[in-house]
């Protein structure tokens, strides 16, 4: 078994386009929410969001791959590039002929969808564009990522809801750890803040119309984001003679299903996932120092949330840190669980818990350190990042300081 | 078809029971209907009366709509349908 550590971290996000600009965030506990701005906004009755601002395609991309890409695949394009530059990694022979790519997307192009269904159904055009389909598939990220870096090895995309991008990144793993991979480019990205990808939500009730206020009593729903979060997930010796800077080293993980319910979650497939995690990374459940919450701010999700890490670490869980960026960055549903292991990365190696903001009131039910509000100056070894989708499948990555 | 006799055979087909097994004082558990099950009923009731509900599943005790039995959700649909009116 390989070591595998992680050298290069991007993202854009409500919070920042940027790695720096949102630990920044992170750090100063600043809210990414806020009025989303899109068209036929009006008809929603649910109208904020962690949309990403001043992003703009044209100058980034050239006019045949902005025919190409979806927001989706731009973010995954700007992260992607971020993370691979600061790894210094290059990609030729054997390397590029194992490393990959594998992707977490819970929509892939919506808006893509959500523009062409217009135009034929609302505009009853009978054309559309030549390239509809290869810009709205769920894999376009991951080939794109792998046609730019000249990545040959095995490529693909997992959707798995709101536990994809951890999927993803615990598969990458899986493959660097084997020895089947020397790299692996991983994550996710999510782009649905558009008025179908808004309007299929509202559906479901539980929306806020107002914040993200994971752990507080007065939580009222989830709130959702878009953006990407990418890695350099890298074997260990490989980087070492590269010389290359490790961010941390992922030492474990563990997917679970609840095989209940479609939405409602499961304390038992949590509990199992967390535990799960410490088992394959060999670690103490006393080790661990801080969890990045699954934490989406509905009310059933933050007080099985809690249970579950109670039953898991037992008298342990009053002495971790627990919080949920979502407060900040909203849902990033397929690709969220790769911006959120920013908030382990940056716990790991500066030493600064993100906070869970917007937390007004304790509830008994979330009876945990939730870092609440104001972010916190800690050293820890052990890190815990947690998924937990609808359809009930979850997926927990462990992560040690190096 | 009445307002309260349409609610009810809403409720019913979601709980798939007849109308006449569904009554006043019946509370959604009593019917077996489930939070997927209201959430779907709210919406059911909200296309059949061009209304919308004002619930939001995470404070069902806050929404300004009063789930605890039937009667208490037909009340609160005439209210909304009287306001849609005038």
């Amino acid at each position: 078994m390989k070591r595998v550590v992680i050298t290069g971290a991007g993202t854009i996000n409500a919070l920042g386009h940027s790695v720096p600009d949102t630990f920044e965030a992170m750090r100063e506990g600043r809210c990414g929410i806020g009025e989303l701005d899109f068209r036929d906004v009006d008809r929603l009755t649910i109208k904020i969001g962690g949309q990403v601002h001043g992003f703009e395609a044209e100058g980034r991309f050239n006019r045949q791959q902005m025919t190409l890409y979806d927001r989706f695949t731009q973010f995954t394009l700007t992260a992607a590039k971020e993370a691979i530059e600061q790894a210094g990694i290059e990609f030729i022979g054997d390397d590029a002929a194992r490393s990959g790519v594998v992707l977490g997307t819970a929509g892939g192009g919506v808006s893509t969808w959500d523009d062409n269904y217009r135009s034929v159904y609302e505009d009853g055009k009978n054309r559309v564009h030549p390239f509809v389909v290869p810009k709205l598939m769920n894999n376009a990220a991951a080939s794109h990522v792998s046609m730019e870096y000249n990545l040959k090895g095995p490529s693909f995309t997992v959707s798995t809801a709101c536990a994809s991008s951890n999927h993803a990144m615990a598969q990458a793993f899986a493959m660097v750890r084997s020895g089947m991979a020397p790299a692996m480019v991983t994550g996710g990205s999510e782009s649905m803040l558009c008025f179908g990808g808004v309007k299929a939500w509202e559906g479901l009730r539980v929306m806020s119309k107002d914040a993200c206020r994971p752990f507080s009593a007065n939580r009222n729903g989830m709130v959702q984001g878009e953006g990407a979060g990418v890695f350099v997930f890298e074997e260990y010796e490989h980087a070492r003679k590269r010389g290359a800077e490790i961010l941390c080293e992922v030492v474990g993980y563990a997917m679970s299903s609840d095989a209940s319910d479609i939405v409602m979650p499961s304390k038992q497939g949590a509990a199992r996932a967390m535990a799960g995690a410490l088992a394959d990374a060999g670690i103490n459940r006393d080790e661990v120092g801080y969890i990045n919450a699954h934490g989406t701010g509905t009310a059933a999700n933050d007080k099985t949330e809690c249970a579950a890490v109670a039953d898991v670490f037992g008298p342990h869980a009053d002495n971790l840190m627990i919080s949920s960026t979502k407060s900040m960055h909203g849902h990033l549903i397929g690709g969220t669980g790769a911006v959120e292991l920013l908030a382990c990365i940056m716990a790991l190696r500066d030493g600064v818990i993100a906070p869970t903001i917007g937390y007004e009131e304790p509830d008994p039910e979330c009876a945990l350190d939730v870092v609440p509000n104001v972010a916190r100056e800690a050293q820890i070894d052990v890190a815990l990042s947690n998924a937990f989708a609808f359809g009930g499948l979850n997926a927990v990555l462990a992560l040690r300081r190096v | 078809m009445s307002i309260q006799d349409k609610v009810i055979s809403i409720i019913a087909e979601q709980a798939v029971l007849e109308p006449s097994d569904v009554s006043p004082d019946s509370t959604l558990e009593d019917l077996g209907i489930d939070s997927l099950g209201l959430v779907e009923s709210i919406f059911a009731i909200e296309e059949e009366f061009d209304i919308t509900i004002p619930f939001n599943a995470n404070e069902p005790e806050q929404s300004d709509f009063d789930i605890s039995n039937v009667a208490a959700i037909i009340a609160g649909i005439e209210k909304l349908v009287s306001e849609k009116a005038s």
